[in-house]
């Protein structure tokens, strides 16, 4: 047996000097260091949620998160089923908007459109998803409610849930669009092909064959699209009214408050939130649920996201 | 029939596909629904408000906030206000974001922490952004008070920051990840060190990628109104003389979207044509931005 030489040089010949070692470690560091932000972020987040919304619920009377008369912060009564109904009526409104369109524009851009008309078309969804949800609130006021909403419902007033609905629709048919547009594109041509082999139309193929197959990226887009909307603040604030507290309502038509606009208003002019005491950290405490709902969802959505990568 | 006739029918099977073709015309009417509506929100804005930027664009641009005359109002100080935003994007959120991308993708080993930190990054991707805006109302307005001036603009740019650091982190990470393996070990083989490998060949490689990823994120911060809202940015004026730089920061301000909110929830007519001018200006920005994150895509998109 022979043993390797090493007679002429040693392993600290072979490495870098020390000075430039120190120095990778160091900058190794402060990579390390600056990936570690995003967790203290997320530590303040729950911590600075649930230390004012503990505050908020140790002094608060337990019976005023179901009063009767609706959610009148100023008042001291805190109900979150009319809080929490006007979430899911807009998010409701809102994905019976997206849903349709962000799927039948993903399907299209995936399986029908030439590259060319792709290329052209595509953007227009890009578009959409850039401009700001304070435009979108606007235009659920100066157009959506007087050109559409009236239409359909004359006596609607000016501020309804259905037009802040329709807007937050919008803004979530881009995040749609393009995580079922992902799913779809991930689906393995071989399948397409095995389909068409069998002699079935482009039709029956995309409806029957690519679309049950990329179907958990499609939940997760209607699951992302979901937390987007009830998270949703600004189209919210400006287009559904009732800034000042709302009786519990299910009327899309008719002016109602969700958690993020219910919060909006009682940050408004911070310093200006009197009322009752503690009404301030209910916003911590809305807050927090508004966190905990949407993580959920998130998790969910990624979860299925994910199954679509492991499968293909 | 003869039997040649049926042989041939069964082979080409009935000429009109009626269900496809509706099929087709439904998913690209979806398409065209969702361009009429982005038309219709453009003509709406530009009918309201260009009579604004035509007929006194000097007003409109240099004046100051005011929810009493419409006449003598404009968007100075949110112009102001937004840009000075940006720079705390800018300087916080870019390299802070960067760099955490770097670590993610070229030097943390699959352990279950570093797992951690990706998973918890896609989440605090998906938080509601006025959430972000009760994180900066508790620690830069209260807590780091005394630093940033309570309800300031440091606070508020802080928050914005925060807000978009994990979408420059998703960005340059997928940049990054793009970059194939042998350029490293390229670098690697000729003895240079990994900061070395990243820093002259890795990171040059995804440049056109992080960049877009910065530029989307500019464009989000911009847009961003709810947690300015909530870090006290609305009751705001910025006020344009007679102080110095640092003043400014810590004092209060206003930006182009809570201008925006603030006109658009007034009653009075008169405003309708303020706000949709100034959407005009805030749409003009954020389209650009996205534009040329689209263009630099399509421009520099590598395949290896």
């Amino acid at each position: 047996m022979r043993t390797i030489a090493t007679r002429g040089f040693s392993v600290e010949a072979l490495q870098a000097p020390r000075a430039r070692r120190q120095r990778e470690r160091l900058i190794a560091l402060l990579f390390k260091g600056a990936a570690f932000t995003s967790i203290v972020i997320s530590a303040a987040i729950v911590l600075s949620l649930v230390g004012k919304a503990g505050a908020f619920l140790s002094h608060v009377d337990l019976g005023a998160l179901l009063s009767p008369a609706g959610w009148f912060p100023r008042r001291g009564a805190y109900d979150l089923r009319t809080i929490i109904a006007g979430t899911f009526v807009i998010a409701g409104i809102a994905m019976l908007v997206a849903a349709p369109l962000g799927l039948a524009a993903a399907i299209y851009l995936a399986e029908y459109a030439r590259p060319r008309i792709r290329k052209l078309l595509k953007p227009v969804i890009e578009i959409l998803a850039g401009i700001p949800s304070v435009v979108l609130g606007f235009f659920a006021i100066s157009f959506i409610g007087p050109e559409v909403i009236k239409r359909i419902v004359p006596e609607a007033p000016f501020f309804t849930m259905a037009a802040a609905g329709i807007a937050v629709g919008l803004l979530v048919t881009p995040l749609v669009a393009s995580v079922a547009e992902d799913a779809i594109r991930a689906v393995p041509h071989a399948l397409r092909e095995a389909s068409y082999g069998m002699g079935a139309r482009k039709s029956t193929t995309t409806m029957k064959i690519v679309v049950p197959a990329a179907v958990s990226g499609i939940v997760a887009a209607l699951i992302l699209g979901v937390s987007r909307a009830i998270g949703e603040t600004m189209i919210v604030a400006i287009a559904a009214g009732a800034s000042g507290g709302s009786p519990l309502t299910l009327n899309p038509f008719h002016q109602g408050q969700t958690m993020t606009a219910a919060m909006t208003s009682l940050a408004f002019g911070s310093d200006q939130v009197k009322g009752a005491e503690f009404t301030f950290e209910s916003l911590f405490f809305v807050g927090l649920l508004l966190f905990l709902m949407t993580l959920i969802l998130n998790v969910l959505g990624e979860r299925f996201v994910r199954r679509v990568r492991q499968k293909y | 029939m003869t039997s040649v006739d049926a042989v041939l029918h069964g082979l080409q099977g009935a000429k009109k596909d009626t269900k496809g073709k509706v099929l087709e015309f439904a998913l690209l009417g979806a398409l065209m629904v969702i361009l009429a509506t982005l038309f219709a929100l453009l003509f709406d804005v530009m009918r309201l408000g260009v009579g604004v930027l035509v007929d006194r664009p000097g007003a409109f641009f240099t004046g100051k906030l005011s929810t009493f005359s419409a006449q003598t109002a404009g968007i100075s100080q949110g112009i102001k206000g937004s840009m000075l935003l940006m720079i705390f994007v800018v300087i916080v959120a870019f390299p802070l974001g960067i760099a955490s991308a770097v670590y993610l993708e070229e030097y943390a080993s699959d352990t279950r922490l570093n797992r951690f930190i990706s998973v918890n990054i896609r989440n605090l991707a998906g938080v509601p952004a006025i959430v972000y805006g009760l994180l900066g109302l508790t620690i830069f307005v209260q807590f780091f008070g005394g630093l940033t001036g309570g309800t300031s603009l440091i606070a508020g740019g802080l928050t914005l920051a925060v807000l978009v650091l994990p979408i420059v982190i998703i960005t340059s990470s997928e940049a990054l990840r793009a970059v194939p393996d042998s350029i490293r070990e390229a670098g690697y083989g000729v003895g240079a060190t990994r900061w070395q490998v990243i820093r002259s060949h890795v990171l040059p490689s995804a440049a056109p990628g992080i960049l877009t990823g910065t530029v989307l994120s500019i464009s989000r911060a911009v847009g961003e109104t709810a947690p300015l809202l909530v870090v006290g940015a609305i009751t705001g004026f910025l006020s344009n003389g007679g102080q110095n730089f640092v003043e400014q920061l810590r004092g209060k301000y206003t930006s182009m979207p809570t201008i925006i909110y603030r006109w658009a929830t007034l009653p009075n007519q008169d405003f309708r044509a303020l706000t949709s001018a100034a959407i005009i200006v805030l749409l003009a920005v954020t389209l650009l931005a996205n534009g040329v994150a689209i263009f630099l895509r399509n421009r520099y998109e590598r395949k290896w």
